[in-house]
């Protein structure tokens, strides 16, 4: 089974391994996931003033994309792209005013309402269960505190899981052999793009949860974004506290790859 | 009988004036009696000095061209050749390394970038502006060098840029970027160039330095040509 | 046109709906670096005190949605820290300074950064 794949900029810069690891996992499950061939930045979190239509323009062009190649549903890894285009997705799906708007500004491009559908991985994984377990060769035998992040579970219109307690990620692990830690800081913000203008507030948040997760008995962190990944594992280097030990982040593509008899994830 | 030459009516700076049809904006202007001190340069399409914005009457549209390479038109509303001010980072491209960082940290404001393709209906060379701007943002270096390959730097994409990027700067580091570190080297050439400073031909040099005017004739008509490509004939 | 009515107008939110709960603050992620607390932010806009868009609360804000999800009276925070900032980066004032941008951060916290806190 094919289906179109939209990367966003980070997963061909910082998170490569996340795009590999998924590919590669998904490959053994029997899906291919085929790169877009025109793609553009999603313009990342979700533009919410009720008239700004120009930083909505972005999303709505990928998805666009995604319709002219043919395909009639995307994936998409990073959290914050899936947020993007499924919120703006569902505003092409309600809005007919803005939609006429950014229709007749993207005269270049043929008309969109909403036709393709957006899917996050974890979501596609849901009914495969039987398939993920007879492909684990090399069960994980570690304890994981498995952290969603905010994007992936909020708003409520575009949550993959129940949003306050999700267990989909917790599933798989435990299908993986790995067995889950519960954490309260699990779909708590790790402080996202404040990395670039208040360092510091980010760094507080990465002591706060790998420290919980630590507390709690984890070995590891499994996520799914590339921003939270980036955020509690080159954060951890600036912590100053002293009571502090870290712990090593993963992509949950990288467990999947690890228990399917690949490549085993880094220590630290 | 002398046919007497059609006049079109167009605006410069809001002032009526009447020019010949047929003249390219930069000759109706230079008609109406205005002298380019800057601003004019090739006269041929290929050097982007000449960048400029225009109205036509009864529509909205906010056009962008060559002046030298687009015809006067009844109604159109002219402006002086805009200049584009723009800020170039400073690098030394001997130091520079090229990752997929690179880019962005010299030119931080492509992540402003709303894809909204402003870009690409200004730029007369007809490129994928937003396009390469893209593949910047995600580190392609290549492809960004691919796609801008026929930019003549004109500035209409960045004066339109709501976001406020200067585009072919951007461009021009990808290119040098490509071409210094990415692109595959010639190695027969390195290997020429070696040759040449050890002195393997200086002797064959020196000989053909000390023949006559007549003999060098001789020897130039007698070299060498790679045979020609047939062309098709009419009775192909 | 007053403070209320341009932050109900950009964040198309019912603030009289609020009735200071406290919510939204006790899981806001960011509340420890902020000057004022979301549910205090709601209480000056709704008075019109104008020191609001000074304060630093929209500029840390991660936009989490954390408040919005839980707010028992549907009042979508979220939104409202937008409004905020719109308001600012509308009139051209820019909270990040694009040349103070460290290098070599991830694509993604740039773009967002410069999208939330650039106008």
């Amino acid at each position: 089974m094919e289906i179109a794949y939209y990367p966003g900029c980070t997963l061909k810069t910082n998170a490569k391994e996340f795009e590999e690891s998924t590919i590669e996992a998904f490959r053994k499950l029997g899906i291919e996931l085929k790169e877009l061939n025109k793609w553009y930045c999603c313009g990342t979190v979700y533009s919410l003033a009720t008239d700004n239509l120009m930083y909505r323009l972005a999303a709505i062009r990928n998805l666009i994309k995604v319709k002219e190649e043919g395909y009639d549903k995307v994936v998409t890894l990073c959290s914050i792209c899936y947020n993007t285009l499924k919120q703006a997705n569902l505003m092409a799906q309600q809005d007919e005013e803005a939609m006429y708007k950014i229709n007749s500004f993207m005269d270049e491009e043929p008309d969109y309402h909403g036709e393709v559908e957006v899917l996050h991985p974890l979501e596609i994984l849901k009914g495969m269960e039987e398939k993920i377990k007879e492909n684990v060769v090399n069960p994980l035998n570690k304890k994981y505190a498995v952290y969603y992040g905010c994007l992936l579970l909020r708003p409520k219109e575009v949550a993959i899981d129940e949003y306050e307690n999700p267990s989909v990620m917790e599933k798989l692990v435990e299908m993986l052999g790995g067995s889950v830690v519960n954490f309260p800081f699990k779909n708590e913000c790790c402080g996202a793009y404040n990395v670039v203008s208040d360092r510091e507030a980010v760094v507080e948040r990465c002591y706060r949860i790998v420290g919980n997760a630590r507390k709690n008995g984890a070995d590891a962190i499994v996520t799914s974004c590339p921003l939270c990944h980036f955020n509690l594992s080159e954060m951890q280097k600036e912590i100053k506290k002293t009571d502090f030990v870290g712990l090593p982040i993963y992509y949950f593509s990288q467990l999947m790859v690890e228990a399917f008899g690949g490549r085993k994830c880094k220590e630290k | 009988m002398q046919r007497k030459m059609k006049m079109v009516r167009i605006y410069i700076m809001g002032k009526e004036y009447r020019v010949p049809e047929g003249l390219t904006i930069m000759k109706a202007m230079e008609y109406a009696g205005y002298r380019y001190i800057r601003g004019a340069g090739c006269r041929a399409g290929f050097c982007g000095a000449c960048a400029t914005v225009y109205r036509k009457e009864g529509d909205y549209k906010l056009y962008a061209d060559l002046a030298c390479q687009t015809t006067v038109e009844d109604g159109m509303y002219l402006v002086q050749l805009p200049f584009t001010p723009a800020n170039k980072a400073i690098y030394d491209l001997e130091k520079i390394k090229a990752d997929d960082k690179t880019l962005v940290n010299f030119y931080p404001e492509i992540a402003r970038c709303v894809s909204c393709n402003t870009c690409t209906k200004a730029c007369p060379q007809e490129l994928d502006v937003m396009d390469y701007i893209q593949a910047s943002l995600r580190g392609d270096i290549a492809k960004a060098a691919e796609l801008s390959f026929d930019c003549i730097q004109c500035g209409l994409c960045a004066l339109r840029c709501p976001a406020e990027i200067v585009h072919y700067h951007v461009a021009q580091l990808a290119r040098r970027l490509y071409g210094k570190y990415l692109a595959p080297k010639a190695k027969h050439l390195e290997k020429r160039v070696k040759e040449i400073e050890e002195g393997k031909f200086d002797a064959e040099l020196k000989k053909m330095m000390k023949k006559s005017i007549e003999e060098l004739r001789k020897m130039y008509n007698a070299r060498d040509i790679e045979p020609e490509e047939e062309m098709p004939t009419e009775s192909d | 046109m007053s403070l209320l009515a341009k932050v109900e107008e950009l964040s198309g939110e019912n603030l009289y709906a609020c009735y200071q709960c406290g919510k939204c603050s006790a899981g806001c992620p960011m509340v420890d670096q902020m000057d004022l607390l979301p549910n205090q932010v709601i209480l000056y806009v709704i008075r019109n005190d104008e020191s609001v868009v000074e304060a630093k609360t929209p500029w840390i804000c991660a936009q989490c949605y954390q408040c919005g999800t839980r707010c028992p009276r549907n009042v979508d925070i979220t939104k409202i820290m937008e409004a905020l900032r719109l308001i600012k980066l509308r009139k051209n004032i820019d909270y990040l300074k694009i040349g103070k941008v460290k290098k070599n951060l991830p694509q993604i916290a740039v773009v967002s950064a410069t999208r939330k806190y650039t106008g």
